[in-house]
């Protein structure tokens, strides 16, 4: 019962409860479907790259997961960082798709360098989180209404934008490669590259986003300004009160949140395992992602690392399964119900702490039923 | 004589015998017996933090007692939940009304017991029944008004008609009188009187000494979660319950040599300050100074633009014209920072709006004025935690601020009279030279009351400036070296509180007395 106290631990349960319950769901509604494969079904997505019988490619395959895991860990970021500040912030997805846009325009139509691609997604990541910022400190817009107005800007800008430099047969912009873009690549990690069994995506990218999370569970905890940050989320009367600027401190943050969710952009683009397709009609689903993600990971920087990880596993597993008995996009409804009940996870630790206080409760009265007892056996004083 | 004979043959309506409650780390309530008489007005008396709100929430169900029994009628009763103390016909107002505040007066009493057929609404038979509850009792409402829009003693009326409506037979009043303006306690007295007539049992929480002894039968004391006695209020003074209720003896006068008075700390001059509830403005070029030295006491009926002339001076609203000087420095257009950097302290009108992030730790509460300073934060911006821990420790010492876990104790778990000794703590330990209190006192008891009031005095006599907001008369009249009064938006009046009574004052307050009062 002490454990079950404990915040932390409170946490952890709760997201495994979550992904218990997900898998379960995702389980029955596999069996709908179709009952006879579920089972096998349900055990590939979980198992993911380990369905590969060959060591190498399970370590090729794990290594995708990996590539896939940074983009979503900054767009968790972006997301928890803003709500620490009290802001949702919905439009992680919008900065993450302009960033998208900067990082590829820069790679294939300037031909820039990949630290100056990386730059200019940042910076165009964290200009869309001014403007929401700008916003809501001016003019009291709700983050979330201009947040989400911006995602659509954001999509139609780089539709528009990357068309320019589009393959001229299909709906996707060049590769990065040769002269037009290979400059854009990030770095690969060398002997890191080799264990992975040579997977060429991946790149710095992933230990600088675990980095990433690891700068913002210490800015959040350790310094003044994460001090600043989460005073004026818990009360913004009372930040502006002891004359903290609120105002500046609002549209801080969501720059640094539209930062996160632009380098997460970069991250993912600038290692080339995607084109983008200039004929897209929704801003890519990471950012919004990054919102089940955050509250998988209890709100916690740290707990995002293994969150997204997870997230990206189950995503990645549902491509392996049997498309004879399931259509493609089954791997899509699987994990979008797993991370749909994400969302549980507040709720579950609300019933922990009810369960708690309850059984505390209880454990009293025995107490003090048994030292009455022992009051009026042996009349003397219990020990209690 | 015939009060006598009521006690004998009348029996308790509600009792409440050897009442246990713990909490983590603390017993809220430790053998507490409260016996409610039939048709008697209780007073239920004790300092912040004494229990009384646990020994309610015990009665209305919210929570089970370790130990101890709950009769009603003489009968044993198991109160589980809040509904089964409103089958029991408890009643209660609280502190801060539950009402919905874009109902109607008229919806808000019948919420949750709506008459109806088939699911339609009968309001015309429940009008009928309200009007005629609020005749009988002489309880005034308007019940088609929204509740938003009236005032807060009509508000309270709503609530004691939500009682009767449900015919409950004791009503708990929970510190009624907090709200109110003088006027309105007045009323709220004869009414409870009124109830009292038809056989009302009423119990009633307050720290108020002067209502408790003129309006309540008896009175039961707690005092630190224990029960310390209940006596008859025609048997006892006010100064034996302040001594039952604080263990000691208390000042109820503010004892201060005379002041010395220095130079001016803060020169306000034509100050306009804008409303945001209406078009006008709230404050009206309004000018006076606050020399070192002395505690300047604004006095007015609560809206009267006090709030937003505090706004002004502390930098929470921009000025509409006007300067304001502090310490020979033109301080109009600073930042709310730079003001408090400058040595200006601000203890708010509302500790948990503005005061405390509740949120946040004890610790982190107190340096909320201070935890950009060197010593608090390293030149790299990373907080220093043990410097933290040691000055929490320092301020919670001194100021004997009481919590369950001290340092780290969540500063929404406190009871309300620690969480102001915090603030208090805070913004006197800054040093400042001018402190501006607004309502420093409100809701507390004696003992705090009686401490937070020589702490202001101490800060004069230090040589500071104080700028003392209040609405209480007592206060207005015991505190202060000057007196400004105020009145829509303009100061009215300069009174000295040696040579005033508070007769004369409420004629200032309520606008049908008008100086020029005018600065050099």
């Amino acid at each position: 019962m002490k454990l079950l106290k404990n915040k932390t631990f409170q946490s952890l349960i709760s997201s495994l409860i979550c992904i218990i319950l997900g898998v379960l769901v995702g389980y029955i509604v596999l069996l709908i479907i179709n009952a006879e494969g579920a089972g096998k079904a349900m055990i590939t997505i979980l198992k993911n790259f380990f369905v590969y019988p060959n060591a190498k490619m399970r370590m090729e395959y794990f290594g995708t997961v990996l590539v896939k895991m940074a983009p979503l860990l900054m767009c968790s970021l972006s997301v928890l960082f803003a709500y620490k500040t009290g802001l949702f912030n919905i439009g992680a997805a919008g900065q993450y798709c302009i960033g998208i846009c900067a990082c590829l325009f820069t790679a294939l139509y300037l031909h820039w360098s990949w630290p100056l691609c990386l730059l200019s997604a940042v910076a165009a990541g964290a200009l869309f989180g001014f403007i929401v910022g700008v916003l809501k400190s001016y003019r009291n817009v709700n983050e979330v209404i201009s947040g989400i107005m911006l995602n659509w800007i954001a999509l139609y800008i780089t539709n528009s934008v990357l068309s320019l430099v589009k393959e001229p047969s299909s709906p996707y912009t060049y590769k990065l490669q040769g002269a037009r873009g290979k400059a854009a690549l990030l770095p690969q990690l060398g002997f890191v590259n080799q264990i992975f069994n040579n997977n060429k995506y991946i790149t710095i990218a992933v230990p600088i986003a675990i980095a990433v999370a690891i700068i913002i569970w210490v800015v959040l905890e350790k310094t003044k300004f994460g001090y600043e940050l989460k005073a004026t989320g818990f009360n913004r009367n009372a930040a502006k009160y002891c004359g903290m600027a609120e105002k500046r401190n609002a549209i801080l943050t969501l720059v640094i949140a539209g930062a996160l969710a632009g380098l997460g952009a970069s991250f993912y683009y600038q290692s080339g395992i995607e084109q983008w397709e200039c004929t897209a009609t929704s801003v890519p689903g990471m950012g919004f992602n990054g919102i089940a993600a955050t509250f998988l990971g209890g709100l916690n920087p740290i707990g995002t690392i293994f969150s997204s990880y997870f997230l990206q596993h189950i995503k990645e597993g549902g491509t392996h399964i049997d498309t004879m008995k399931y259509s493609a996009q089954i791997s899509d409804l699987i994990s979008s119900v797993i991370i749909y009940l994400c969302g549980f996870v507040l709720f579950i630790k609300y019933m922990m702490n009810k369960i708690t206080v309850k059984s505390e409760e209880r454990k009293k009265e025995r107490l003090a039923a048994a030292a009455s007892a022992v009051n009026s056996n042996e009349k003397k004083g219990g020990d209690r | 004589m015939e009060q006598v004979t009521t006690q004998a043959s009348e029996p308790y309506v509600i009792e409440m015998l050897h009442i246990t409650k713990e909490f983590p780390g603390i017993k809220a309530n430790d053998d507490i017996t409260l016996q409610l008489k039939r048709g008697e007005i209780h007073a239920l008396l004790g300092e912040n933090g004494a229990g009384k709100s646990t020994l309610m929430s015990v009665l209305f169900g919210m929570y089970q007692p370790e130990a101890g029994e709950i009769r009603k009628d003489g009968k044993v009763v198991q109160i589980k939940d809040p509904n089964v103390a409103t089958e029991l016909g408890i009643g209660m107002v609280h502190q801060h009304f539950k009402l919905v505040e874009c109902f109607t007066v008229l919806d808000n009493i019948i919420l949750g017991i709506e008459p109806n057929t088939l699911g339609f609404l009968k309001k015309a038979d429940a009008r009928a029944k309200v009007l005629e509850l609020s005749k009988h009792y002489g309880l005034q409402v308007d019940p088609d008004a929204k509740v938003e829009d009236i005032s807060v003693g009509m508000q309270q009326r709503t609530e004691i008609l939500k009682m009767l409506f449900r015919d409950n037979e004791i009503l708990i009043f929970d510190e009624p009188t907090a709200v109110l303006t003088p006027q309105e306690i007045t009323e709220l007295m004869q009414i409870m009187n009124n109830l009292k007539k038809e056989g009302k049992s009423i119990l009633f929480i307050s720290h108020k000494l002067n209502e408790i002894m003129e309006v309540a039968d008896r009175c039961t004391v707690l005092r630190k979660g224990k029960y310390i006695g209940t006596v008859n209020i025609a048997d006892t003074t006010k100064e034996e319950l302040s001594r039952m209720m604080v263990g000691r003896n208390v000042n109820f006068h503010v004892q201060k040599e005379e002041a010395k008075i220095g130079e001016a700390v803060l020169k306000v001059r034509n100050m306009t300050v804008a409303s945001k509830v209406h078009k006008n403005n709230a404050v009206k070029h309004v000018s006076f100074d606050v020399h070192a030295g002395e505690i300047l006491c604004i006095a007015g009926i609560d809206g009267n633009g006090q709030t937003e002339l505090v706004h002004g001076i502390t930098g929470l609203e921009p000025l509409v014209s006007g300067s304001i000087t502090m310490c020979g420095m033109d301080i109009s257009k600073t930042s709310i920072r730079k003001r408090s950097v400058m040595g200006m302290s601000h203890i708010p009108e509302d500790r948990h709006k503005h005061g405390l992030v509740l949120d946040y730790t004890l610790e982190d509460n107190l340096i909320l004025q201070r935890y950009f300073t060197p010593e608090f934060t390293n030149k790299a911006g990373f907080l220093r935690r043990k410097n933290i821990r040691s000055y929490a420790n320092r301020l919670i010492e001194q100021y004997d601020i009481r919590s369950g876990q001290g340092p780290i104790t969540l500063a929404r778990s406190m009871s309300g009279g620690n969480q102001q000794k915090a603030i208090v703590a805070r913004e006197i330990d800054k040093n400042p030279e001018l402190l501006v209190a607004v309502q420093p006192t409100r809701g507390l008891d004696v003992g705090a009351i009686e401490y937070i009031h020589s702490q202001l005095v101490a800060q004069r006599d230090a040589g500071k400036a104080v700028l003392l907001i209040s609405l209480e008369l007592d206060e207005v009249m015991d505190v202060p070296d000057r007196i400004l009064v105020m009145y829509e938006g303009e100061i009215v009046g300069e009174l000295d509180p040696k040579n005033t009574t508070q007769e004369e004052l409420g004629l200032y307050m309520a606008g049908a007395k008008k100086d020029e009062v005018t600065v050099e």
